[in-house]
C-alpha cells in the first residue's frame, strides 16, 4: 500500500470511529424512544444517514406519527442527491456497484472523496470511509441500543431529552454565514408558532414547503456567469 | 405501522442517492436546486430543536428538555465531540429530574 493509501485508510478509520461513537448515541436514543432493538438495528442498516435516522425516531420519542418522522427523513435525505451527483462523475460505475455506491454516498464519504488530489485516490477514500463507516455505525447502534435495553427504565439517562443536542451538533457546521442563521431562527419560531394549531409533525413539513417556496423565487438574477453554488458536506463530520 | 414507515423512509433515502449518482447532471445542477437543497437541513435540522425542546403534544413548555439544549450548545461551542454533546445533554435533563 502507497503511503497515500496508507494515510487515507488512517483517515478513514477515525471518521468511522467517530461516526461509531455518534452511532451509540442513535442507539440510546432510539431505544429511549421506543424503538425495539431490531427496529434500531434495522434503522441504521437500511437508512443508513444519520441526520434522517435521527429525525425519525425524534419525532416518534415525541409522540408524532410515525410519517411525519418517515417525510422529515426524506427531506433531511435529499443533500446526498446533491452529494452522488457531485460524486457520479468521480466513481463512474455501472450497474451492481453503482447501486452498492450509492448507500455510501454520505457528507462523509463525499468530504474524503473530494479533498482528494487525483481521481484513484478520491475513489480509493470513497470505499474506505464507505466501509469504515458503515461497519462501525452499525456497531455502535448495536451497542448502544443493546446498553439501553438493558436498563429497566431507560428514561432515567435522559436520552429521551437528548435529540435537540444532537440536531443541534448536526446544524451547528451550517451556520457559518447570516442566511442560514436567519433561515434557522426563522424555521425554530414558525415551527413553534404552527405547533398548537396542526397535527403533530406537520409544522416540520411547513417549514421544509417555506424553504422551497424561498429557495426556488428568491434567486438573485444570475450574474456574469456566477457557478451556482457547490454544496458540500459542512465540516465533513456530520454524518 | 412502525415497520412501514421505517421501509418506506428508509427506501426514500437510499432512492435519494441513486438518484444523486445516477440522474443526468443538468437536473440538479438547477441553481434553484443547488439553492434550496442545502437550505432543507438548516430549517429542518432547526424546527427539529424548536419542537422537540419547547413543546408536550400540542402545547409549548419549558421544562428540564431547555437546560438540556443549553447545555449542549455551550458544548458544541466548546467544540466538544458529537457523544460529549449528547451525553452532556441527558446527563443535564436526567440529573435535574432527580432533583
Amino acid at each position: 500500500m502507497s503511503p497515500a493509501h496508507r494515510g487515507i485508510v488512517r483517515d478513514a478509520l477515525g471518521i468511522g470511529i467517530a461516526s461509531g461513537a455518534y452511532a451509540l448515541s442513535f442507539g440510546a436514543i432510539s431505544t429511549t424512544a421506543g424503538l425495539t432493538l431490531l427496529q434500531t438495528v434495522a434503522l441504521s442498516l437500511l437508512m443508513f444517514t444519520g441526520a434522517s435516522q435521527f429525525a425519525m425516531v425524534g419525532v416518534i420519542g415525541a409522540g408524532g406519527s410515525v410519517w411525519a418522522g418517515a417525510a422529515t427523513a426524506a427531506l433531511l435525505g435529499t443533500r446526498n442527491a446533491l452529494y452522488g451527483m457531485r460524486l457520479s462523475s468521480l466513481l463512474g460505475n455501472r450497474g451492481l456497484k453503482r447501486a452498492l455506491a450509492a448507500d455510501f454516498v454520505l457528507d462523509e464519504t463525499t468530504a474524503m472523496a473530494i479533498a482528494r488530489d487525483s481521481a484513484p485516490e478520491s475513489r480509493f477514500a470513497f470505499w474506505a470511509t464507505g466501509i469504515s463507516v458503515f461497519t462501525l455505525w452499525n456497531l455502535g447502534t448495536l451497542i448502544g441500543a443493546l446498553a439501553t435495553h438493558a436498563l429497566p427504565d431507560p428514561k432515567v439517562l435522559g436520552f429521551d431529552a437528548a435529540p435537540p443536542a444532537a440536531f443541534l451538533a448536526l446544524l451547528a457546521p451550517r451556520l457559518r454565514a447570516r442566511e442560514p442563521i436567519a433561515i434557522a431562527l426563522g424555521a425554530g419560531l414558525i415551527a413553534l408558532v404552527c405547533l398548537p394549531f396542526v397535527p403533530a409533525g406537520i409544522p416540520l413539513l411547513i417549514v421544509a414547503a417555506l424553504v422551497v417556496l424561498l429557495g426556488f423565487r428568491s434567486l438573485p438574477a444570475p450574474r456574469g456567469g456566477r457557478p451556482a453554488r457547490e454544496a458540500g458536506p459542512p465540516g465533513g463530520e456530520s454524518h | 405501522m412502525l415497520w412501514a414507515g421505517i421501509l418506506t423512509a428508509s427506501a426514500a433515502c437510499y432512492m435519494l442517492k441513486l438518484a444523486g449518482v445516477s440522474l443526468p447532471e443538468r437536473w440538479l445542477r438547477d441553481a434553484r436546486i443547488q439553492r434550496t437543497i442545502p437550505l432543507l437541513p438548516v430549517a429542518l435540522l432547526a424546527a427539529l430543536i424548536a419542537t422537540l425542546t419547547f413543546s408536550t403534544g400540542h402545547r409549548l413548555v419549558l421544562d428540564v428538555r431547555a437546560a438540556a439544549l443549553a447545555v449542549a450548545a455551550l458544548a458544541v461551542l466548546l467544540r466538544a465531540p458529537f457523544l460529549v454533546v449528547v451525553s452532556a445533554a441527558a446527563a443535564t435533563a436526567a440529573l435535574l429530574r432527580l432533583l
